[in-house]
């Protein structure tokens, strides 16, 4: 009762906003907050009795909503750990960045709007970590896209806004079409979409090797799609034209991770299918390190903490690859919240310095200092400094990695930390230290503001401490539960953890060599390293040029082709013409004559008794 | 008795009903109508129906027959012009309607319309005219209303249409 | 006695003879007699049914046909009349309006 009550306040909130406290704007943003600060305190039960029994069953309840032979599909909810985990992040972090937003909206016209948004937005989240069965999960799947959509393109004025919603619908759609294939593809094999069901199936076996990997793969595909992954990367990065709070809490701590979700609610699927994991591990090792590398040289400080958000999912579905599911949900977890702070701070400097440039910020130290200490303690968290939460869960991935024999991904992770942490040492240099490059006075934000800041700021301190890899029961005992076929815990490893503390210290210093002091723009530029990077690598352009213009045109043509002449000329003036025709031909029949419409009367009658009656 | 009663009334009542049809001067046909209703009225006697024998003649003769008399002399139509008096699809309508005999007339004559001949009470035959309008004023009087409704508002209808325009 | 097919059968004649009436004749006046022949033959049937089923309710049904029949003359005949006035015909195939 208690996950229905879940799922669907915010849903009600969302629709109460939109049809009944539109006009009233303070009331509609207290609804919203009201509907996920409950949810909150309504899923800290099922977290309590996690942490009471941690190898629970998990509780379903559902419902058949299409029953017909040889298909039944239900709608129902699960709370196994998994869900309760993810019900905890989604709740939490979208209790506070609501908060947030109040301030951060605070004036804007179409507040009301925005808020109706974050309530659709949430439901659809809560849909996806509670469903209990694939077609559910794939229907909250696209509606979490939906409002994804509505959100990035909430400034819809803007031009780059609506192409940014746009292009970030469209990517997706690509992405999910595989997966909705995969579903068909495992429900062929197994004749249900329940995921415990599927577990069980897989469990006795008997499904050939190469439906399995097909199934995995394709499944792959909506987690590509949804946690931006390479070759789907580019839509990520633009949906950083939505409002911060949006960025921060879809494209960073939520909906994002879904893909990684996913990937953790199927790893018996992948663990049965071994191929499909390497694809899975080297797309997510090469994701990270390319957007790793564009993030360097990237000048807006939206723009930075997105690409290091491709990079960290890229870091979890490595995790998931290499058989890490404990270490790449706690990393989604840990993620979650310094990521989120990162948005968030980010999002209370530009709300102060009225800019996103990096280069036009400097030394904002001094005037937003609330601001850039909880922005340092999340870079920090990002970068994987020790104790801090990125440490932790860092660390267990690289351990995963290094114990699961794939040396080449353990470079490219410590690489990927290396560059992540230099990057995080130059955003927070140029921003917040060297010389003053901005105009006008910026100033602190609200409490409003600030409040969710320090409170998200303890959690990415200190969150990394659940998965302390000496205690138990700790982070990995609940998540490893028995209806996972993860390989649970990798235990503690110092060759790893100090080659990784040791990289991120080299990071850390070059970042501080070259950004520490006195300048205008970057030192780096020039290289072409830097260009390639600062472009992105050109993945837009060769969409654009290459998918867009060769493909997308082709296919525009033939549509085009099909559109006039089959639709238009054959259909549309087809059935005018033979309408017309007709009607010249049956006009005859309507003389005006009464005596002939008598004598077809009476003729029916005839007619009529020949055919039907008791001759 | 009976039997040559009924055939010296049908045999008038097809003969007149074909002279509707098929004289000329709308007068004859007026009168042939009568002749043919008078005879139906007959019917209704050999029916046991001596009230709907006198209603036929009151309406059908004293009323109906009379308002088409009137309205062919009010009209002054005269005779239709010669050989112009058939409808020009008469080939088809005779085949339709002959067929249409046909058809009736086999249904009739070996479908299952035959019913059993009742037993009436001599009651019902002698008080017939009573019991039809005990009828009419209890269990029919609802029906009863609605037509007399009927008949008004036929009534004006009829005088607004037939009225002259006013200029 | 007489069978009740034969009144049927009678019944028919009249109401063939109508129909033929209403088919074949051009004038208009023509055509409501061939229509009250048709009544008569249903008034028959109706009759004769009720006789033979030892009803009443077919006669009482009679007296509400014959009173409609009664009302349709009336209408009919002065709706002739104001045709006749306006479009000085009684030929139905000259009244064709409904074509249009």
């Amino acid at each position: 009762m208690t996950t229905w009550l879940i799922l669907f306040i915010p849903l009600i909130s969302a629709v109460l906003i939109t049809f009944v406290t539109r006009r009233q704007k303070d009331l509609s943003s207290y609804i919203s907050i009201g509907a996920v600060v409950f949810c909150f305190i309504l899923s800290i039960d099922p977290i309590l009795n996690l942490l009471k029994h941690p190898h629970m069953e998990p509780i379903q309840q559902s419902f058949s909503w299409i029953n017909i032979p040889g298909l039944h599909v239900e709608m129902g909810t699960l709370l196994d750990p998994l869900s309760i985990l993810m019900l905890f992040v989604v709740t939490f972090v979208g209790s506070l960045i609501h908060i947030y937003s109040r301030g951060y909206m605070h004036g804007d016209p179409g507040f009301s709007r925005f808020f109706a948004c974050l309530s659709l937005f949430i439901f659809s989240m809560f849909g996806i970590v509670l469903s209990n069965n694939f077609i559910q999960i794939f229907i909250f799947w696209e509606l979490v896209g939906l409002s994804s959509y509505l959100l990035i393109g909430y400034y819809f004025e803007k031009p780059s806004a609506s192409d940014a919603s746009k292009k970030a619908f469209l990517v997706n759609r690509i992405g999910d079409f595989g997966f909705i294939l995969g579903i068909f593809v495992l429900f062929q094999a197994t004749g249900t979409f329940n995921f415990i069901e599927i577990n069980h199936i897989l469990e006795k076996g008997g499904i050939p090797d190469s439906t399995l990997y097909l199934a995995a793969l394709l499944i792959f595909c909506g987690a590509v799609g949804k946690s931006a992954q390479f070759p789907l990367h580019v839509w990520l990065p633009d949906a950083m034209e939505g409002p911060t709070p949006v960025s921060a809490l879809i494209h960073a701590a939520t909906m994002v991770a879904a893909g990684v979700y996913l990937l953790a609610r199927t790893a018996l699927l992948y663990h049965l299918s071994p191929d499909a994991m390497e694809v899975v591990a080297y797309i997510g090792g090469f994701t990270a390190l390319l957007a790793a590398v564009i993030a360097v040289a990237q000048n807006d400080i939206k723009r930075v903490v997105a690409y290091s958000t491709l990079s960290s999912l890229g870091y979890m579905v490595m995790a998931m690859g290499v058989g890490g599911m404990t270490a790449g949900m706690f990393y989604l977890t840990t993620h979650a919240f310094f990521k989120a702070l990162l948005f968030l701070a980010a999002g209370s400097v530009i709300h102060a310095f009225h800019t996103q440039n990096i280069w036009e910020m400097g030394s904002a130290f001094k005037k937003v200092k609330t601001t850039g200490a909880t922005f340092i303690l999340g870079s920090l968290a990002m970068a994987g400094v020790f104790p801090f939460s990125g440490f932790w869960s860092k660390d267990e991935i690289l351990t995963a990695t290094f114990t699961s024999h794939h040396y080449f991904l353990f470079a490219i992770g410590i690489l990927v930390a290396f560059i992540s942490a230099f990057f995080m040492t130059r955003l927070v240099f140029v921003t917040f230290f060297g010389n003053e490059r901005y105009h006008g006075h910026p100033h602190e934000s609200p409490p409003v503001m600030t409040v969710p800041l320090i409170i998200l700021a303890v959690f990415a301190v200190l969150s990394g401490f659940a998965g302390l890899p000496w205690f138990e029961p700790n982070f990995g005992t609940y998540i490893a539960g028995p209806s996972h076929g993860g390989h649970g815990e990798h235990g503690f490893n110092f060759f790893v953890a100090g080659l990784s503390t040791v990289v991120v210290l080299a990071g850390i210093a070059l970042g501080y060599i070259i950004y520490c002091r006195e300048l205008t723009k970057d030192p780096l530029e020039g290289n072409v390293l830097y260009k390639l990077a600062h472009n992105k690598f050109y993945f837009d352009e060769f969409y654009d040029n290459f998918i867009v213009a060769k493909i997308y045109n082709g296919i525009a043509t033939i549509c085009n082709f099909a559109e006039v002449n089959i639709i238009i000329h054959l259909f549309v003036n087809g059935f005018a013409y033979l309408t017309r025709e007709s009607g010249k031909i049956l006009r005859l029949t309507t003389t005006g004559k009464l005596q002939h419409y008598t004598l077809i009367m009476v003729a029916g009658v005839v007619a009529l008794f020949l055919l039907f009656g008791a001759l | 008795m009976e039997k040559l009663f009924f055939l010296i009334f049908a045999v008038i009542a097809i003969v007149s009903a074909i002279g509707v049809v098929s004289l000329r001067n709308p007068v004859h046909s007026a009168i042939s109508l009568m002749v043919c209703f008078l005879q139906v009225a007959a019917l209704f006697i050999l029916l046991r129906s001596p009230f709907l024998a006198a209603v036929q003649v009151f309406i059908y003769v004293g009323a109906v027959v009379v308002l088409f008399l009137f309205a062919v002399m009010v009209l002054d139509l005269g005779k239709e012009r010669f050989g112009g008096y058939l409808h020009h699809q008469r080939p088809i309508a005779l085949v339709v309607v002959i067929g249409f005999v046909f058809v009736m007339g086999f249904t009739i004559l070996h479908g299952s319309l035959d019913a059993p001949l009742g037993n009436y009470t001599e009651e019902a035959l002698v008080k017939n005219t009573e019991i039809m309008g005990k009828l009419l004023f209890t269990k029919y009087v609802f029906p009863f209303e609605v037509v007399s409704f009927l008949l008004l508002i036929a009534l004006i209808g009829a005088i607004v249409l037939a009225m002259k325009e006013k200029r | 006695m007489i069978p009740l097919s034969h009144y049927l059968l009678l019944s028919l004649a009249l109401f063939s003879i109508g129909v033929a009436g209403v088919l074949l004749r051009r004038s208009i006046i023509i055509v409501l007699m061939s229509l009250e022949l048709i009544f008569n033959s249903i008034n028959l049937s109706l009759v004769a049914f009720a006789h033979f089923l030892q009803s009443m309710t077919g006669r009482v049904f009679v007296v509400f046909t014959i009173t409609v029949a009664a009302a349709e003359v009336a209408v009919g005949l002065a709706i002739l009349v104001a045709v006749y006035r306006r479009r000085k015909t009684v030929y139905v195939e000259e009244l064709n309006e409904m074509k249009h």
